[in-house]
């Protein structure tokens, strides 16, 4: 059976000052992926090595991480791929670090209650809401984001300024103002017009390069750019 | 102000950043090619860009607009873009230079329209 | 509860990815200064045309060539990317992306035979 080496960043609050780099040989065959590479470890080499995981199908958004300096999902890309290796394992990019592999996200969530993540307006007075695909269609690929982070740990700006709302918060703000149900455009519209709101964005582009779901988070964010322009143009006309 | 928020002005610098972009990305390259490189060299003809052709250029209402909209768009693009860029190397960046590299920008504009506007 | 925050020094180096980002970024340097060139084209036009004359034998000198040279090619980096992007930017239209692409790049190719062709 071959192995191959990943050298995981672990970081233990009670210990360490700074993160240090850790080596274990990982036997693998080449059905393994790199979730099961870490639970490998965990099982066999050393039992404190931590980090998050739960469907091991790549729809929960747990098991993310940066892979060779790439944010992926451990449980969707496989060792035989990074044979020989060293395969360096470090948490996702621009969060503060917990514990090994595991960060904080409490920012992310923040963010996230600030766009209003669900739908707006009373329901039908008879019945439930009436959608067309095409009205679904409008919004579907936005509402595939399992909030795994990739592409908060892709993003420059958020890194650079965590106050920046971030990828995956402006394409959910954007899933329900596309959704024909909703009614909140223009409760949300504060959170859009801000500097940290969709000013934030450079479109360096990689969020969506990084996405496990297809979300195109960039797209989201930027044709919202568009919206913010006109809004803060034509709002004149509006009083 | 909504709810405390404050709305950010970035609309009316990304509008002209957007201009001067797409200016620049459709007739950039060509016009670089032509002015920098193909009249120097001698591969075009050094009539092109001689005086009185020029100078005619600049009298028309056409010229002055074109000119105008040359210098001024690509300084707004090249401006928004560097002031971003120093953000993005990790340079705090506050309104003291916002205001310099649009400022500069505006000043260049001024300063075509007004030579324009002499001739 | 204790965490431990990663520096962001050097990010865009860690990277292929970032690395051409700041590429597309960096257009925006040689596009001001472009810009710039022109400006003082102009300024030069509306002094007669000796000062002109100056000002277009200094473009032919070895520098100059150079600094168009990487100029165009920046800048032909940047159209390139903003048409690729731009269908991000846009309001959901029945066009595929690769069509909106392709309609810039031909549009590119419009105005620049346009410019030599005027030229």
């Amino acid at each position: 059976m071959r192995t191959i080496v990943l050298e995981c960043l672990r970081y233990d609050p009670e210990r360490d000052e700074a993160p240090r780099w850790q080596r274990y040989e990982v036997p693998f065959t080449d059905d393994m992926s790199v979730l099961q590479g870490l639970q490998y470890i965990k099982d066999h080499l050393d039992g404190s090595l931590t980090f998050r995981w739960s469907c091991r199908m790549a729809i929960c958004g747990s098991c993310g991480a940066m892979l060779n300096g790439v944010p992926k999902l451990g449980c969707e890309n496989f060792l035989r791929d990074y044979y020989p290796g060293p395969l360096r394992v470090e948490p996702l990019n621009h969060f503060p670090i917990v514990r090994d592999l595991a960060i904080d996200q409490s920012d992310f969530l923040a963010k996230l209650e600030s766009v209003k993540p669900y739908l707006i307006g009373e329901p039908p007075a008879e019945g439930t809401h009436k959608q067309t695909p095409r009205e679904m269609a409008e919004y579907y690929q936005y509402s595939q984001c399992i909030n795994c982070l990739l592409c908060y740990a892709a993003c420059p700006q958020y890194g650079l300024n965590d106050k920046f709302t971030g990828p995956a918060a402006l394409a959910l703000l954007h899933r329900y103002n596309a959704d024909s149900r909703d009614k909140g455009r223009e409760e949300r519209m504060a959170v859009v017009n801000q500097e940290d709101g969709v000013w934030g964005c450079t479109l360096v582009g990689y969020c969506s390069e990084v996405c496990p779901k297809g979300v195109d988070p960039a797209r989201a964010v930027n044709q919202n750019k568009i919206e913010s322009a006109k809004d803060y143009f034509l709002r004149f006309l509006r009083r | 102000m909504v709810g405390g928020v404050k709305r950010s002005n970035k609309p009316i610098f990304w509008s002209l950043f957007g201009a001067g972009g797409m200016l620049s990305a459709l007739i950039g390259p060509m016009l670089i090619f032509i002015t920098g490189i193909a009249v120097p060299t001698g591969l075009l003809s050094r009539e092109t860009m001689r005086y009185e052709r020029m100078l005619g250029l600049a009298q028309t209402g056409f010229g002055k607009v074109a000119i105008a909209a040359v210098i001024g768009l690509f300084l707004f693009h090249g401006c928004h873009r560097m002031y971003h860029c120093l953000h993005d190397f990790g340079i705090h960046v506050g309104p003291g230079l916002k205001a310099a590299f649009h400022g500069f920008a505006f000043l260049g504009t001024l300063a075509a329209a007004s030579l324009l506007l002499s001739l | 509860m204790k965490t431990y925050k990663r520096p962001m020094t050097g990010w865009w180096r860690r990277n292929p990815f970032y690395l051409w980002y700041m590429l597309r970024e960096a257009s925006c340097v040689v596009i001001t200064v472009y810009a710039l060139i022109l400006l003082v084209g102009l300024a030069r036009l509306t002094q007669g045309e000796v000062r002109y004359e100056d000002w277009l034998e200094r473009l032919a000198r070895p520098w100059a060539i150079a600094f168009h040279a990487l100029a165009f090619a920046l800048v032909a980096y940047h159209s390139w990317t903003w048409f690729k992007i731009m269908p991000k930017t846009l309001p959901r239209i029945p066009v595929p992306d690769a069509a909106i692409v392709a309609g810039g790049v031909a549009a590119i190719g419009v105005c620049s035979a346009l410019l030599w062709w005027a030229a």
